[in-house]
């Protein structure tokens, strides 16, 4: 596999990590997820409901992806490690995207709970992957305690609104001792494309393609902006600068 | 019959054990992807035959959903 995404020891040939929410109905997101390319998908764990449930998700999403759960919603440590807890029984896996949430409304992480949950997870013998904030100093001491990725935002989740801090971003790569995700805000192609030539190891995805007019279509192009904007990292952009430099040769202009 | 706090709602029920509490409620205790919290903490699927409620026990019943 030419360039495999590496998180755990575990070997990803795609860099999309798509979350399962807000499609259409359930075909629109199978197709969907199909036309990403992702491996990994994210799930939520949540009480059942007492008066019948229907179809499984993960029935129907079969081995085809790794199931990345979430403690999405969970605002203390206890309730987030607990959920991480029935993640690990429900699913048989010690993988967990760790969302701490310290805002209802902006859904802002909750810094210093989050540390303590990974470490706490980490020493549960979990995989932890946490939603952060975009800050080194953050995602330092969150790799410092073991996790195995961090998912800095790049804006405000569900929000579209792209890389709030394009510079806070390449720097968490620049510095990062373990691969860099970037989470939340999202909207479009470009956003993804310019999440990889920040030098993010992998995007996570999830209104910005379940949300569009056109979901499997926005996959499709998420996909391949996540592929074009890694190539461009490898390949190393040009400097920019404050002056014109003419491509065409300068020699043999016609009527000169 | 003894007050249980089930996925966040009080009940009277008369289950001696979470197998016996899931057929309760109408859940397949033979159904994947399940997982079943005491007191915060989690009951593995191999004790669910064994492990026994007490009265004001509360209870999470949960399942894998759509995420992001």
């Amino acid at each position: 596999m030419a360039d495999p995404l590496v998180i755990a020891g575990a070997t990803f040939s795609s860099r999309l990590i798509a979350g399962t929410a807000r499609f259409p109905n359930q075909q629109v997101m199978l197709d969907a997820l199909e036309a990403s390319g992702a491996e990994m998908v994210t799930a939520s764990i949540r009480r059942i409901s007492l008066e019948g449930y229907s179809g499984s998700l993960i029935d129907l999403l079969g081995d085809k992806y790794r199931i990345l759960p979430n403690t999405a919603g969970c605002v203390t440590a206890r309730d987030a490690i607990l959920t991480a807890e029935l993640a690990r029984e429900a699913l048989n896996t010690n993988w967990v995207k760790l969302e701490l949430i310290g805002d209802r409304e902006l859904l802002y992480p909750d810094v210093e709970q989050l540390v303590h949950a990974a470490d706490e997870l980490v020493r549960k013998g979990f995989i932890v992957m946490p939603y952060c904030n975009e800050d080194p100093v953050s995602c330092q001491k969150l790799a410092d305690v073991g996790c195995a990725a961090v998912m800095p935002l790049g804006s405000l989740i569900g929000s579209g609104m792209g890389i709030a801090n394009p510079a806070a971003i390449e720097l968490i790569c620049s510095r990062s001792p373990v691969p860099v995700v970037l989470d939340a805000g999202i909207g479009t192609a470009s956003d993804a494309a310019q999440a990889m030539e920040l030098g993010c190891d992998a995007v996570m995805i999830d209104t910005a393609i379940a949300k569009s007019h056109d979901p499997v279509r926005m996959a499709a192009g998420m996909r391949a902006a996540v592929e074009g904007g890694r190539l461009a990292r490898l390949a190393g952009r040009i400097p920019k600068q404050r002056f014109a430099e003419p491509s065409s040769p300068q020699l043999g202009l016609v009527g000169s | 019959m003894m007050q249980l706090r089930i996925n966040g709602k009080d009940t009277e029920l008369a289950a001696a054990t979470v197998a016996e509490l899931l057929a309760e409620q109408g859940i397949d205790p033979g159904a994947r992807f399940l997982a079943v919290a005491i007191n915060g903490s989690v009951v593995r699927r191999a004790e669910w035959q064994t492990a026994l409620l007490a009265a004001g026990d509360s209870i999470e019943i949960v399942r894998p959903f759509q995420g992001g």
